[in-house]
């Protein structure tokens, strides 16, 4: 991780709905190669936040860098330097790895020569030429998996978003997951990446928890535990989230 | 029994979705159904609220026959299914006053069923279902899948994308139905909340992996295994799985959890692991937990994840 450079700069960052403040003033900086966890209870403004951040969604007010693009003025610019992935939706299913990379690739502007290489060595790094050409639904979960992350990543970005990337999938699969997320960091990309299991807080560099659209916690999983005098995340959440109930 | 199925199977095309389940749910008991997107969960529960006809195999659900009794079925269950299904257009009470007059009941004769549930909906009753949060929508299912007072109550992952907290939370009223004499059978992802179940299956690809209760199938956990406590864990793992005694080495939290077929010799272990260059390590026998389980056995049938 290198401090020296945030890849990811927000000040005062707000979004208003009406009378409703989902995005509260929020402060924070993601540097290179950083694991940064982006966590909250539903509904705390997360969503919102990440919208904002992905050049979805214009703030009502404060400032945020992405990529060294600003938020207000340069929405399109961050689209196409950063990767997003999410478990709902990151692969179509009906079309087979091959063409699933020549999509993405397409939207990113990629040349038909960069995709011809990239496929190559994609399918020879994830194992995956016996199965370049069925259907992607087809495949098994650990699969789709490496293939959704490493189409978040085709384009080189220096930042991939990563929303809710382990829900619904066995322990096994999740875990490996984080080896390859890990595994990315290393090589310098940011990652920011929100879940609801509080096991994978372990895994980042850094947590923040997002209360009522305020960053209520900011640190490293264990500079939190000793804070909040808790032997896991899950209670440094629930204390933040839920403290009339302890 | 409340609910006893036996041979449970779908197929879909080439697909079998389900393929062969048997288990029984006591009044009263909580029957946790956990795996991942994609093992059968929702295919199962389609089943036995008798939405969808199995191929193979039957059973009773609240004392009727689930082929030649499914309308005496509906009438004593509750179902909250995996996706949002109430009326999007409707406002929090119509969609409750629809409920109760599908199942001809009185809300007021009832609202001691729901009463906890639904109260924290009162100040919300004009809104539009549509436009409730993730955790009032469920609430508001939950509560249109009660007001019957039905016998059995069928779950389908109503937590799934719900924070820890939430969680919790459901889990409390969950208890409390149960007290009532209610079945419920609940699917999760969440294998922390198959825990909390009064017996659990772990369903992977069509097929019950076991059941039992969380403490009796932890007692059957088939291998040895040990946590390392150090920082940075993810480093670890590629030195780890080249030990020819480790079986499996995943991430698990704050440490590694290593297993092995044979016990491990920890003063051995512990030099081992200096001597390859990791200091500060903690290493010490664990108890499993479900999860552990889970991945053991996923080992054992063979799993084709393409990891």
């Amino acid at each position: 991780m290198n401090h020296n450079t945030a890849t990811i700069a927000v000040r005062e960052l707000t979004r208003k709905f009406g009378p409703f403040t989902a995005v509260d003033h929020i402060s924070f900086d993601v540097y290179a190669g950083e694991v940064f966890g982006f966590l909250g209870a539903n509904g705390a403004g997360k969503t919102t936040a990440i919208r904002i951040l992905t050049g979805l969604l214009m703030p009502t007010s404060g400032q945020a860098q992405v990529a060294g693009f600003d938020v207000w003025r340069q929405p399109e610019q961050i689209k196409r330097h950063i990767g997003y992935m999410s478990q709902k939706f990151s692969l179509y299913q009906d079309l087979t790895p091959l063409e699933n990379i020549r999509f993405f690739g397409g939207v990113y502007g990629l040349s038909l020569r960069t995709i011809r290489q990239k496929s190559e060595m994609l399918m020879e790094r994830l194992g995956m030429q016996a199965v370049a050409h069925r259907l992607v639904g087809t495949l098994p979960l650990g699969w789709r998996q490496k293939l959704a992350f490493s189409l978040a990543l085709l384009h080189e970005p220096r930042i991939v978003f990563l929303d809710e990337p382990t829900s619904g999938v066995d322990p096994l699969t999740r875990r490996t997951f984080w080896e390859m997320i890990r595994t990315e960091a290393a090589k310098g990309t940011t990652i920011f990446v929100t879940t609801h299991y509080m096991d994978e807080a372990e895994y980042c560099d850094r947590v923040s928890i997002m209360v009522r659209g305020h960053i209520a916690a900011l640190d490293t999983p264990q500079a939190l535990k000793v804070q909040f005098g808790a032997e896991h995340m899950e209670a440094v959440f629930l204390k933040l989230t839920r403290p009339s109930e302890l | 029994m409340s609910i006893q199925v036996h041979g449970l199977v779908k197929r879909y095309g080439p697909l079998t979705a389900v393929a062969g389940v048997s288990f029984e749910v006591a009044a009263g008991e909580i029957f946790g159904l956990t795996g991942p997107d994609g093992a059968g969960k929702s295919s199962l529960f389609r089943m036995l609220t008798t939405l969808m006809r199995p191929d193979e195999g039957g059973g009773k659900v609240v004392g009727f026959d689930m082929l030649d009794e499914f309308l005496e079925i509906r009438r004593r269950i509750g179902y909250m299914p995996d996706v949002f299904s109430l009326y999007e257009d409707l406002t929090v009470r119509e969609n409750l006053n629809f409920f109760a007059r599908v199942f001809g009941v009185r809300i007021e004769d009832n609202y001691h069923l729901i009463r906890e549930v639904y109260e924290p909906l009162k100040p919300f009753e004009g809104r539009r279902a549509g436009h409730l949060s993730g955790g009032m929508k469920q609430k508001l299912a939950l509560s249109c899948a009660l007001i019957h007072q039905p016998q059995a109550l069928f779950l389908d992952e109503p937590t799934t994308g719900v924070d820890a907290v939430s969680r919790k939370e459901f889990w409390d009223i969950l208890y409390r139905i149960r007290a009532r004499g209610v079945a419920i059978l609940v699917a999760t992802p969440y294998m922390d909340e198959a825990a909390r179940c009064d017996r659990l299956a772990l369903m992977q690809q069509g097929r019950l992996l076991t059941q039992g209760t969380p403490q009796a199938l932890l007692e059957s956990y088939p291998h040895h295994l040990y946590a390392i406590e150090v920082a940075q864990p993810w480093r670890w793992l590629e030195l780890l799985r080249s030990h020819p005694k480790v079986h499996r080495a995943v991430l698990a939290g704050e440490v590694i959890h290593v297993s092995s077929l044979e016990p491990l010799d920890l003063t051995y272990m512990r030099q081992w692991l200096v001597d390859s260059g990791v200091t500060a390590a903690n290493f010490y026998p664990v108890q499993p937990d479900i999860e552990d389980l889970f991945i053991a056995l996923m080992d054992q049938k063979a799993h084709p994840t393409g990891l």
